[in-house]
């Protein structure tokens, strides 16, 4: 069993660090592009609104394969290139998972009562000043757990780029199986390596949860 | 009645051919309002009359449909940047305090003035506790909003409006979700104010506050404005049926 895994230690790390890149990059990518949606979604400017409205309603319904696919084999066809099949990844993953990270976000936002933004706006803040310094920050409290497990599923989401040429964690198998090793061991390495990751993201959530936990 | 619709030169706040409807419910029927620089304008009525959208229409909480609203002059500016600037000048001190949870006393007093007039924070919060003693909670300094009592909030949340230097402050219902023994607090440092010659538009069921710190009464019923008059005389001999009656049903017992 632990052969499975020595034997073919640079496979497993070669793979494991490709799926934490994409993972780490897409997710920075989908906190920010999410949050910037939200902000779309709950200004004061009709055309932005819908524009939010519309980024959501049309990646949060397409199946992340056809994402990819758009991009892989959609984007050249448009003439869009992106340098290489990794990059391709990132950025379906981030333009998926930035239509959930808006809607959480738009969620904590209401769990602020209305009269937080209005005590803001009556100081004279700008809009950009009352989401960022009074409504946003009573968000996180809420938007913490939600945001953890769309979390966890970019990371797992992750392992489809195998199917678009990309040599992450999810690509591991069929190389196993070229190399006539077992595959249920090889499975159970796979699992326990996305365990590894996961559970850091837990404990970062307890903490985000305790730090936000006062008044 | 005095001639309110009128234009003057000393008119800080100007409502002119004001209407807003709410769907088919017309909240605000043709107002006509000015309040003078230091005037103290008490508006009472029934509920559902739209005094309190009256108030949040004056720093534009509640966009209306029609008539013009000015500020010193200005026009009030239909959204972003310029909205923020003229909303700076004007304080808004609501039922429910709607102090900032997530910030301590002294913080939600200095927050303003440092993030929209880009005050010192060393001066800024100097100002702060000069505030928060004048209204008598500067002890609490450091304590969050949930910790005080809802008088210690509202007397915050005057501090917190007063610290941005308004050239005027409006109360909407401001001791209406307060306990009894906790109104009067509130009204003492109202009262300060006025006398200190702050103009001040009270939304309020307070009468006692009326008639001891009002310059004018503004009666108001259906959305309309019934009737304004000095209090003696508003209270005294009110000339309209409604206010009569409202009047009536409030100071019976």
């Amino acid at each position: 069993m632990l052969s499975v895994l020595t034997d073919n230690w640079e496979l497993f790390v070669d793979g494991f660090w490709t799926t934490l890149r994409l993972f780490l990059i897409a997710g920075v990518l989908s906190l920010a592009l999410g949050t910037v949606l939200a902000a779309f979604r709950v200004s004061p400017v009709p055309a932005l609104r819908a524009i939010g409205t519309g980024y959501v309603n049309t990646l949060r319904n397409t199946p992340l394969t056809l994402v990819f696919a758009f991009l892989v084999f959609g984007a050249p066809k448009m003439e869009i290139s992106l340098p290489t099949f990794f990059w391709s990844a990132v950025v379906a993953l981030t333009v998926y998972t930035s239509a959930f990270v808006c809607e959480i976000v738009r969620s904590g936002v209401n769990t602020v009562p209305p009269g937080q933004a209005e005590a803001a706006r009556s100081v004279g803040m700008t809009f950009m000043q009352v989401l960022g310094i009074v409504v946003l920050p009573q968000a996180f409290r809420a938007i913490v757990p939600p945001l953890t497990s769309v979390m966890i599923a970019l990371l797992k989401n992750t392992t489809i780029a195998a199917g678009f040429s990309v040599a992450e964690a999810g690509a591991i198998p069929a190389v196993m199986a070229e190399r006539g090793e077992n595959q249920v061991a090889t499975l159970v390495w796979i699992t326990v390596g996305f365990l590894i990751l996961i559970i850091p993201l837990v404990f970062l959530q307890r903490w985000a949860e305790r730090r936000t936990a006062v008044a | 009645m005095s001639d309110s619709g009128t234009l003057t030169k000393t008119d800080l706040v100007a409502l002119t051919g004001v209407n807003k409807h709410f769907g088919e419910l017309h909240v605000l029927k043709d107002i006509n309002l000015s309040i003078a620089k230091g005037e103290v304008v008490v508006v009472i009525g029934p509920s559902g009359s739209g005094k309190s959208t009256l108030c949040r229409a004056i720093n534009r909480l509640e966009p209306i449909d029609e008539g013009t609203i000015t500020l010193d002059g200005q026009p009030l500016p239909s959204e972003g940047k310029a909205l923020a600037k003229l909303r700076a000048d004007v304080g808004m001190v609501f039922q429910s305090f709607n102090l900032f949870a997530h910030k301590t006393i002294l913080q939600n007093v200095t927050l303003g003035p440092c993030k929209v007039r880009k005050t010192d924070p060393k001066v800024a919060e100097q100002r702060a506790m000069e505030l928060l003693e004048r209204v008598g909670v500067a002890n609490q300094a450091a304590k969050f909003p949930a910790q005080l009592s809802g008088g210690q909030q509202q007397r915050v949340a005057i501090a917190r409006a007063l610290a941005m230097d308004p050239k005027v402050i409006l109360f909407d219902e401001p001791t209406s979700a307060l306990d009894p023994e906790m109104i009067q607090e509130v009204l003492e440092v109202m009262i300060d104010l006025a006398k200190q010659g702050m103009t001040m538009v009270v939304v309020t069921h307070e009468m006692g506050f009326a008639r001891t710190a009002a310059n004018r009464v503004v009666f108001m019923a259906d959305g309309e404005i019934v009737e304004q008059a000095s209090p003696e005389e508003f209270f005294t001999n009110p000339t309209s049926r409604r206010a009569q009656d409202f009047l009536g049903k409030i100071l019976k017992h």
